[in-house]
């Protein structure tokens, strides 16, 4: 569809000059967590690429694969999308590290910890965007569900999908001391700027494309 | 028996004996449109409600009810089906997550299903049945055979309509 756009737009450089600024993001949100729980989290940027939606689907485990998501809408200089989820086992992991409790599957309790960390890594991820862009951004309170990857995924794709079947994913991931962020550890942000929102922060970061085409 | 599978803003016909199925709706909807005598049926991932909300003039047709219903429908009559003759079933058009304010995109999933509902009529297509709203997601697949749309969420009962 409209690859001439904003996903062809995304050059080596500026791919970079995302990983940058959303690992600002991701450290700022580990460091939130880790002083909360008294436990050491990192957070890194794992990949930050083009991707079809039902490529997306496919890299967060396939559209059936049960996931807990923490899904927030920000609007404001930037807009966009952005979720944490992290499967069960994988959640049962983190519960398990954070609060040394051990948690059956999905059970309310650990339900509600999932949201609080979700509530905290996006909180403070967008913090830290904000104040390194010097951008408002202004998110709705997080919401939980309980669900499958694709019916969460595709909700959060939605917007972008007005323009294009191909989203920019910048992935983030999560992991503690004893199982570093890894593309196979499940738990997860991943931020979903609106299109029009791209070349706004590269324009801010100087290294905007008008004049060019 | 082969299965074939849709994705997001995707559109598929099969013929006896296939089926064609679609994983994870949520505020997505599956439009299944099916002739009974030919034994065809044909299955779109609808994702938003209008053509209208497209940017730009370039778009995938099958992502929007108004237009990826009649691409389904142009799909099953080149495929042999009589216009005549289909019926359709859909699901889908859920809210995955609760918000306190009550914004559009908030709605999309009813907004989805009221979309598809006003095509399959404008196009004259009898709706048969459907299983939609709530907030969970859905696994769909309709069967050339019979005509049938066999349902599945995540802690429910299967569900055929």
């Amino acid at each position: 569809m409209n690859d001439k756009t904003d996903a062809a737009r995304l050059d080596a450089f500026r791919t970079d000059v995302l990983r940058e600024i959303c690992n600002i993001g991701a450290g700022n949100a580990a460091t939130a967590l880790s002083k909360l729980m008294n436990r050491r989290v990192d957070m890194r940027i794992l990949r930050v690429l083009p991707l079809p939606f039902n490529d997306i689907v496919e890299y967060a485990g396939g559209a059936e694969n049960i996931v807990a998501a923490v899904f927030a809408r920000f609007e404001g200089s930037l807009s966009g999308n952005v979720l944490f989820a992290a499967d069960e086992q994988e959640a049962r992991h983190l519960i398990l590290a954070l609060t040394g409790t051990e948690q059956e599957g999905f059970s309310p309790l650990a339900c509600s910890v999932i949201q609080e960390i979700g509530n905290i890594l996006i909180g403070s991820y967008l913090t830290a965007l904000s104040d390194f862009l010097g951008m408002e951004l202004r998110p709705t309170v997080p919401s939980l569900a309980v669900d499958m990857a694709g019916a969460i995924l595709s909700f959060s794709l939605m917007e972008i999908g007005r323009t294009s079947d191909t989203a920019i994913m910048i992935d983030a991931g999560l992991g503690t001391e004893d199982a570093p962020p890894s593309e196979e550890r499940t738990s997860r942000i991943f931020l979903l700027p609106d299109p029009e929102s791209f070349e706004t922060i590269f324009v801010a970061l100087g290294v905007g494309d008008h004049g060019k085409d | 028996m082969a299965k074939i599978k849709v994705g997001i803003a995707e559109l598929a016909v099969a013929r006896f004996p296939d089926s064609v199925t679609t994983l994870g709706l949520g505020s997505c909807v599956g439009v299944a449109i099916y002739d009974e005598t030919k034994r065809i049926a044909g299955l779109v991932h609808i994702m938003l409600p209008a053509m209208d909300l497209a940017k730009g003039a370039e778009f995938n047709r099958a992502k929007f009810a108004d237009s990826g219903i009649p691409q389904l429908l142009e799909m099953m009559l080149r495929a042999g089906a009589l216009g005549r003759r289909l019926t359709a079933k859909i699901a889908g058009g859920a809210q995955m997550f609760t918000f306190s304010d009550k914004t559009d995109s908030v709605r999309i999933g009813s907004r989805n299903v009221e979309a598809c509902r006003r095509t399959l009529q404008n196009l004259g297509i009898p709706l048969l049945a459907e299983d939609t709203g709530g907030s969970f997601g859905r696994t769909v697949e309709i069967f050339s055979e019979t005509g049938l749309y066999e349902i599945r969420a995540v802690g429910k009962d299967k569900r055929i309509i």
